[in-house]
């Protein structure tokens, strides 16, 4: 049974289609699990090989995978959630009421989305400290660090962005908190809080700026510095092996 | 008879590795190998099936979350209704709550624009990277420096009242002083370990210190006008 299954599935990545598409071919040699990786538009991103004693748990603790795990369950639930929802006052709020009593899982969608957001900026953070108290920032990897800074920034910009558009009380007080800070800036401090809401009041213009901000503008900026972020980890030489005495690292570019 | 050779030469045996390495090794030099060989796993599938399981074992974790815990909704937004207190984000409530001490140009806008400064910076300053022992040389000086930067850091938060972030700042503080007294060949791991961390760690650490205290105290302990509110009597 499962020789033939084995055999189905080299007949069909040794057709003309699949290999049209994946311009690989079949077998399980390890030039072709390079190839697999390497051929590959986003996969290429990741170099084909990895040390092994990086691999175990205890020395990154995941901290990065899992953060953009959690970047791909907000990414899913948050498309399915504007499926349902308008940035419009008042109905954005009665949307939060159709997710609770009229949208099957509605609840459950966005909860989902809320407590993945919650937890990626908690991963984003842990996932900071982690990298600095292992000194992997050191060169040739501190421009990764500096784009990880830049990534932190975005993705408290998301979750706060993210945070009025159920425009409940909880939503509307707590941007009014965070935007009274944005006017405390010096020099053109009311002008960025004017640009930012769209007016001199958490309002309708608000969310709908907010809600671009959110769905569209942070999101791809998010995704534009996080393939830099995974290709540079490859260009600098795959993740820092830690400072044991007797690694010395390859000098050099890298494939 | 000729004088022998200088040196030797010889093939390494593992073809796969080396298949054309020829070695030179000079009498009177011993051959060092500078780079050690890493053992290496293929990408696909070895490091690819792992991130899958941490990703999915991360969903089923939150799937049981989002099936336990509902997000909060609270009234329809009214601008006329301030809640009090009203919070940000758990996040920004470290923020917030040096808002209650410090006027908002200082809280809100220069404490973090120098924190992200400060982060960009870390890896291109050498001291960084070399990361010795802060405590390895010139002890009696370095320790000088710190006693005065401790205690104008405290008096400073003393002024102000910011004992939430004096009583963080004294703890890393103390655990600092103690590593400077600590022998650096002590055979005790954990002193052996906190007498050769750099800087950078410290003043990381008290930096990770200061905002979990903040923050936790924003989030748990401040109930209406920014009193402090003991969590178990709320």
């Amino acid at each position: 049974m499962a020789k033939k299954l084995t055999s189905y599935v080299d007949r069909v990545q040794q057709s003309r289609v699949w290999r049209s598409i994946f311009r690989g071919g079949p077998g399980f040699s390890n030039l072709r699990r390079a190839l697999f990786v390497q051929q590959n538009v986003f996969l290429h991103l990741f170099s084909v090989k990895a040390r092994k004693r990086v691999l175990d748990f205890g020395v990154t603790w995941y901290l990065g995978a899992l953060t953009f795990g959690c970047f791909l369950i907000l990414v899913i639930t948050g498309i399915l959630l504007m499926l349902v929802y308008h940035p419009s006052v008042p109905q954005a709020y009665n949307d939060m009421k159709d997710l609770q009593f009229v949208v099957s899982s509605g609840v459950f969608l966005r909860n989902l989305h809320r407590w993945a957001a919650h937890a990626m900026v908690f991963l984003v953070f842990a996932h900071m400290f982690r990298v600095f108290y292992r000194g992997a920032y050191r060169p040739p990897r501190e421009f990764n660090w500096v784009i990880g800074v830049v990534l932190l920034l975005i993705t408290l910009f998301l979750s706060y962005t993210g945070y009025l558009l159920p425009w409940d009380q909880l939503a509307f007080w707590a941007i009014t908190v965070g935007s009274n800070i944005v006017s405390a800036m010096p020099f053109f401090g009311s002008r960025i809080r004017f640009l930012m809401l769209g007016g001199h009041t958490v309002n309708a213009n608000a969310l709908l700026r907010f809600y671009v901000l959110h769905c569209m503008v942070l999101p791809l900026t998010a995704i534009f510095f996080i393939a830099i972020h995974f290709w540079r980890i490859r260009k600098d030489g795959g993740l820092y092996p830690g400072d044991l005495e007797d690694t010395v690292e390859e000098e050099g570019p890298h494939a | 008879m000729p004088d022998p050779k200088d040196f030797l030469a010889s093939r390494d045996s593992d073809a796969r590795k080396t298949p054309v390495r020829v070695a030179f090794v000079t009498r009177r030099t011993s051959p060092a190998v500078r780079t050690r060989y890493e053992d290496t796993v293929m990408t696909y599938p070895e490091v690819f099936f792992r991130v899958i399981v941490a990703v999915q074992l991360l969903a089923a974790f939150l799937v049981g979350l989002a099936l336990l815990w509902d997000a909060p909704l609270e009234q329809l937004a009214d601008p006329m209704h301030t809640p009090n207190p009203a919070k940000a984000p758990w996040y920004f409530l470290g923020l917030q709550e040096l808002l209650h001490y410090f006027p908002p140009v200082v809280a809100g806008v220069l404490i973090p624009t120098l924190v992200v400064i400060a982060l960009i910076v870390i890896p291109y300053f050498n001291i960084n990277v070399q990361a010795e022992g802060v405590w390895l040389r010139d002890r009696a000086r370095r320790l000088r420096l710190f006693a005065v930067v401790v205690a104008a850091l405290a008096v400073f938060l003393a002024v102000f009242d910011v004992w939430v972030a004096l009583a963080p700042t004294l703890l890393v503080a103390a655990f600092m002083l103690y590593a400077a007294f600590v022998d650096p060949a002590s055979k005790a791991g954990f002193r052996r370990w906190l007498v050769r961390k750099p800087l950078a760690f410290w003043i990381m650490t008290w930096f990770l210190a200061v905002a979990v205290t903040l923050t936790a105290v924003g989030t748990l302990f401040r109930g209406p006008g920014w009193s402090w509110v003991w969590l178990w009597r709320g």
